[in-house]
């Protein structure tokens, strides 16, 4: 009795760990699936001609694969969300944490999570309809759909995970190193610059990370409204395609090397991707330390 | 640090009015978004295009086969994420006893909840669209593994509030350890998996560059079963596919009020399940 009991124990014991393990197991697959459909096309085509080339004209007579122009457009359009979108993102965390009365507190966090829960299709379809012929006609170019529209898209999309995490990282901050401030005569305003914010600087760049990275791989939002056309993005109103989209929007018809050289674009993605993690990981560690 | 500094810049009670217009642009952009999607999209919300199917012939637009195929897609990835979540996170807690083990896991995690949704979409096609063919079933197994992180770090999170003092109560009492978890700490961590499934739905709902190449864009009016071996468009795809390729435009907002409103649902109902358990907590 008490031997079955034992060995059911052990049977047990073992199903949550095949459960436990199987968050690993995920990324392993995933790393080895990309890995092993990426690698091929790079290798034929070269690493050089394929991460430097200014070209993509995947089904032209003489196929040309270089992704630089979908890797400056990520780039390019995710440095601009965060310019836009960090800011605002910032002092709306700081007038949350610190200024908003708590009806006007509870109100606004809500409104904050609505934002994070549209869909990204949403999204995609408000800035097809509103801000593609806002952009036309304001700046008074043929097309909207390029690489302005895109940024603001994303700057509004990341604009709710920077808010969480830097109203996070602002109430982290010890009441006391406040109290000692304002006890020296600071005003709150100067505690809040001086004192609160140098405090919660870890939390404010795992912020900036984790925007960067819903950035860089968000698709379906930027394919609507960035135009889609693989040009550099030498302007504002260029028409562009990102790494997330270069992938997405050639998949459905895709075949042999074109094919392949889609999975080397996404590995490279997931490359970008692994290494923001590993960054926000060491900030966070970094934090926890102190 | 404060002496030495230049004297009182006036540019720091600026911070204040920034903070409040940065604010006020935020709440109104949200108050925008809400307004515009359901001003567009609920005149074009009637009952003939939510109870049936498009049809060619008679030209006509219908949302029915999106709508059931995203509640397949929804019950089918929880029902396979929550027992897979829930157990990861009660390994982590209740059996991890290496610290090394419980550190690689959980980085695992945060991995997967930074992957984009677009390689998943690649991956998902690869592992499940291959072997099972373009069907909600595949598209819904790699839904799971986007989701596996969220059920179980709520889960996680909901667990290390269990007191310690329960376990060992029952332990004193003789019972064993899977006992302990199954009548002790599994009916505690109930906030943390409903906190879990509702971000989750959230999620699901809002997906689609994942599910655009492993469900695929078919809108056919299945029964569940026949609806899981068989490729079909959830709401958002289809939303895109009527928005970005077809130009119905009346469909897509339809669409987008209809997704509009279920996040505001989640949103509410998030809330609401938060206090529910702040007051059973408290008393």
């Amino acid at each position: 009795m008490k031997h079955t009991a034992k060995r059911s124990e052990q049977v047990i014991h073992a199903l949550f760990f095949l459960l436990g393990m199987v968050a690993v197991a995920c990324v392993i697959l995933i790393t080895v699936y990309l890995v092993f459909s990426g690698l091929p096309a790079i290798l034929q085509i070269g690493p050089g001609p394929f991460l430097t080339g200014k070209v993509w004209a995947s089904t032209a007579a003489q196929p040309q694969y270089g992704i630089l122009p979908f890797i400056l457009s990520s780039l390019a359009g995710t440095a601009g969300a965060i310019l836009l979108g960090l800011p605002v993102g910032f002092l709306t965390a700081l007038y949350l944490a610190k200024l908003a009365p708590p009806r006007i507190r509870a109100l606004l966090g809500q409104a904050v999570s609505v934002l994070a829960g549209i869909p990204s299709v949403v999204y995609g379809l408000v800035g097809m309809m509103v801000l593609v012929p806002a952009v036309r006609s304001l700046f008074g170019v043929p097309d909207g759909a390029g690489l302005l529209s895109a940024i603001i898209v994303l700057a509004i999309m990341i604009l709710p995970s920077i808010v969480k995490m830097t109203v996070t990282a602002l109430n982290a901050v010890p009441q006391e190193y406040e109290a000692a401030s304002l006890a020296l005569g600071a005003t709150a305003e100067e505690t809040w610059v001086r004192v609160t914010i140098p405090a919660a600087r870890s939390g404010i760049a795992a912020a900036v990370v984790l925007g960067v990275g819903r950035a860089i791989g968000e698709s379906m939002a930027v394919m609507m409204v960035a135009g889609n056309a693989p040009n550099l993005p030498d302007s504002l109103f260029q028409s562009v395609r990102f790494l997330t989209t270069a992938v997405a929007s050639e998949m459905s018809y895709s075949s042999g090397l074109q094919q392949q050289a889609l999975f080397s674009i996404a590995l490279v993605l997931f490359l970008f991707i692994m290494l923001l993690n590993a960054l926000l990981n060491f900030i966070l560690k970094g934090e926890n330390k102190l | 640090m404060m002496m030495t500094s230049s004297p009182r810049r006036p540019l720091v009670p600026l911070v204040r009015v920034l903070s409040l217009l940065a604010a006020g642009l935020t709440a109104l952009l949200t108050l925008f978004l809400i307004g515009y999607i359901l001003l567009q999209g609920l005149p074009h919300l009637s009952w003939e295009l939510v109870s049936t199917s498009p049809s060619y012939i008679s030209q006509r637009v219908g949302i029915l086969p999106d709508l059931l195929n995203t509640l397949y897609i929804t019950l089918t990835t929880l029902l396979f994420v929550l027992p897979l979540g829930v157990g990861a996170a009660v390994y982590l807690t209740e059996y991890a006893s290496s610290r090394r083990l419980a550190g690689a896991i959980e980085y695992a995690a945060e991995a997967l909840a930074g992957i984009p949704s677009i390689i998943y979409g690649l991956v998902g096609m690869l592992l499940f669209s291959n072997t099972l063919g373009t069907s909600l079933m595949a598209g819904a197994l790699t839904l799971v593994i986007m989701n596996l992180p969220t059920i179980m770090r709520n889960t996680q999170e909901s667990l290390k509030t269990v007191p310690q003092s329960y376990r060992e109560g029952a332990f004193g009492l003789g019972a064993g350890k899977w006992r302990v978890i199954r009548t002790v700490v599994l009916p505690n961590c109930l906030e943390g998996v409903v906190t879990g499934c509702i971000l989750s739905v959230g999620r699901i709902l809002g997906e689609s560059a994942a599910l655009l190449f492993t469900a695929g864009f078919a809108h056919t009016a299945n029964d569940f079963f026949t609806a899981l071996s068989s490729p079909g468009a959830t709401l958002t795809v289809a939303l895109y596919v009527y928005a970005k390729e077809q130009g119905e435009f009346g469909a897509a907002f339809a669409i987008a009020a209809i997704l509009m409103l279920l996040a505001l649902a989640i949103n509410l109902l998030a809330t609401l399940s938060a206090k529910f358990f702040q007051r059973r907590n408290a008393s």
